[in-house]
């Protein structure tokens, strides 16, 4: 074989493990990358964490003795709220790194070396989930700190982890087709503010019952909010109800289409 | 099995909608040879590296490397090349180290052997002290020297270079220049792209020159540099009637006048022919202020074989002067 040329220095391991094998060393390798540059440029991070934190603190003291929630404190109804935004900025965040990492050529030597394209794309996936559990730890937090007090039992915690960062995960491929979709690091905030604002208008902040009809059934039954209520209901130890089950079939569905598109993106775009 | 010609271009074209940007390139580098492919902005030298090295497809064509087709054994081609792109393929916010370990291991080496390994290259390219700071301190030749480290971790048959000296200052050049020749000297066949006849001079035993998608002239750098002249000389006369005169009085192959400057300048086979020049000007009563010897530049050599191909630009829009940069506008 003359693929790898051996000269003594630069000796690749035989060629004998699986194919599997590589692919998931190269997956590991790039996720270890950006996991990297969460301490290398932590205002990367800081940022994804700036805007749920103000917004936490803002509408809990500011805005939060003007709205009214019904049964429970304004802070408890926001918080599940908050933890949601963080995870969509995480997302933009994201979409700005893999375009970054398009627009740099920093692709273009993964592409001339002989290795799993996969990687490319997950690495960046699965290092925005560990962001955004950095991110709902935090947030968890800095709630409890300013008078969250959350009801749920141990099984509500792990259910609230999981249907959370399903979110992320699926959030991250939509991210990540965004990503690749933009032209310009512009063109990336520009889509990203999709995501941005995708929370807004869900229930992170009100209840929909207040809004004009045909904002709140969009309100209603858009997926961002189904994530909120479920959070809101487990954390708060109230019946979840089928919007659990609505919540999670619509992030797999949202992810059955992100997560190929953005591959076929990939591989389109240096066709 | 070895192929007598790392790289085979075949009948390339590639279009990027309506655009052509490759009409029919054929190319051939020898093992452990150095083809300069020269060419101006927009004449396709990228499109050629992308194509070589599977970042684009070819549109029509057979592209060969290292015995692997580039659209059908893409893996193959892969493990067979380095490459270094216009762009510093690099991530910023980790060091030197940090960058050629990674590539290692996705390289398949193992973690103890690309350490290794990248300490190596960077000792070699002259990085250990930087080694471990962040590629967004390192200096424009500093990250070209990593970035051609990079390529380099898995020692490729195939080494492609896009314009790799591009905006360096004249000593990082020289430096690039000199592990060049290190490598082709170990054996590694190398295909680089250049905007300037000099590097080509340097390094190549082939030069192809490439201008709007088509190979127009191929051969070596005296070859090409037949025709115009080995070197120049330019004078300046002093007045704009001994300017006139001088005109009148001097011809030759590639002569140009400038009225603006009151330069003459004209090829000429060497040094000793400056002599006849001045004994020609002494003799007629014409005074100059400066003289100079130049080499042929990039424009003189495409201006010679554009004046020579089979179809030449429109004579109305040729430029009666030759300012390099209007000729070049002109050309394309």
């Amino acid at each position: 074989m003359t693929s790898q040329t051996q000269t003594g220095e630069g000796v690749a391991l035989p060629d004998t493990r699986t194919k599997l094998y590589w692919a998931i060393n190269d997956n590991l390798v790039l996720i270890g990358r950006h996991l990297g540059h969460l301490t290398r440029s932590p205002d990367q991070l800081f940022t994804a964490l700036m805007l749920p934190a103000t917004l936490l603190l803002l509408f809990r003291f500011m805005f939060g003795g003007a709205i009214d929630v019904g049964n429970t404190t304004y802070v408890n109804y926001l918080v599940p709220g908050i933890l949601v935004i963080g995870v969509t900025m995480v997302a933009v965040s994201t979409s700005a790194a893999v375009q970054s990492d398009m627009q740099e050529g920093v692709v273009d030597r993964y592409r001339t070396i002989a290795m799993a394209d996969s990687a490319v794309i997950i690495g960046h996936v699965v290092a925005a989930v560990v962001r955004a559990a950095i991110s709902l730890v935090a947030m968890v937090g800095l709630g409890i700190a300013v008078g969250f007090r959350p009801a749920g039992s141990a099984l509500d915690w792990v259910l609230t982890a999981g249907t959370l960062l399903l979110f992320a995960f699926s959030l991250a491929w939509v991210a990540a087709v965004l990503g690749l979709v933009a032209r310009s690091a512009d063109g990336a905030s520009g889509l990203g503010l999709i995501l941005m604002f995708s929370p807004y208008a869900s229930s992170a902040f009100v209840q929909p019952e207040t809004l004009p009809d045909g904002l709140r059934g969009f309100v209603e039954h858009q997926p961002v909010t189904l994530v909120v209520d479920t959070v809101r209901a487990l954390l708060l130890g109230l019946p979840v109800g089928n919007t659990g089950w609505y919540a999670v079939l619509w992030w797999v569905a949202i992810l059955g289409v992100a997560a190929p598109v953005a591959t076929r993106l990939y591989h389109r775009r240096y066709a | 099995m070895e192929h007598e010609y790392a790289i085979q271009v075949r009948g390339l074209r590639k279009d990027y909608g309506r655009v052509e940007a490759l009409r029919g390139v054929d190319l051939d580098v020898r093992r452990g040879t150095l083809l300069a492919l020269l060419g101006p902005n927009g004449s396709g030298k990228t499109t050629v590296v992308k194509t070589l090295s599977t970042l684009t497809r070819p549109s029509r064509g057979s592209v060969v490397v290292n015995g692997y087709d580039v659209t059908r054994r893409r893996n193959g081609v892969r493990s067979s090349i380095g490459m270094v792109s216009q762009f510093v393929a690099l991530d910023w916010l980790h060091s030197g180290r940090e960058n050629l370990v990674l590539l290692g291991r996705l390289q398949k080496l193992s973690k103890t052997n690309a350490t290794r390994r990248a300490a190596q290259l960077l000792e070699r390219f002259e990085l250990t002290e930087a080694a471990d700071r962040p590629v967004k301190t390192y200096s424009g030749g500093m990250k070209r020297r990593l970035d051609l480290a990079a390529s380099l971790i898995v020692t490729p048959p195939v080494l492609l270079l896009d314009e790799p000296t591009t905006g360096l200052d004249p000593r990082s050049r020289a430096v690039l220049w000199e592990v060049i020749r290190q490598l082709l000297g170990e054996g590694i066949t190398i295909l680089l792209t250049t905007q300037y006849l000099e590097e080509a001079d340097r390094l190549a035993d082939q030069i192809a020159v490439l201008n709007d998608g088509r190979i127009i002239a191929r051969g070596t750098a005296d070859q090409l540099k037949q025709g115009v002249g080995r070197e120049r000389v330019a004078v300046v006369l002093r007045g704009p009637e001994d300017f006139r005169r001088a005109g009148d009085l001097l011809v030759g192959p590639g002569l140009t006048r400038d009225p603006e400057t009151r330069t003459i300048s004209l090829a000429i086979d060497g040094p000793s022919r400056v002599k006849h020049l001045l004994d020609l000007l002494a003799e007629h009563g014409l005074a100059i202020d400066s003289l100079s010897l130049t080499k042929p530049t990039l424009d003189d050599v495409f201006f010679a074989l554009t004046q020579r191909a089979s179809d030449p630009p429109d004579a109305d829009s040729m430029p009666a002067r030759r300012e390099p940069n209007d000729e070049l506008g002109a050309l394309r």
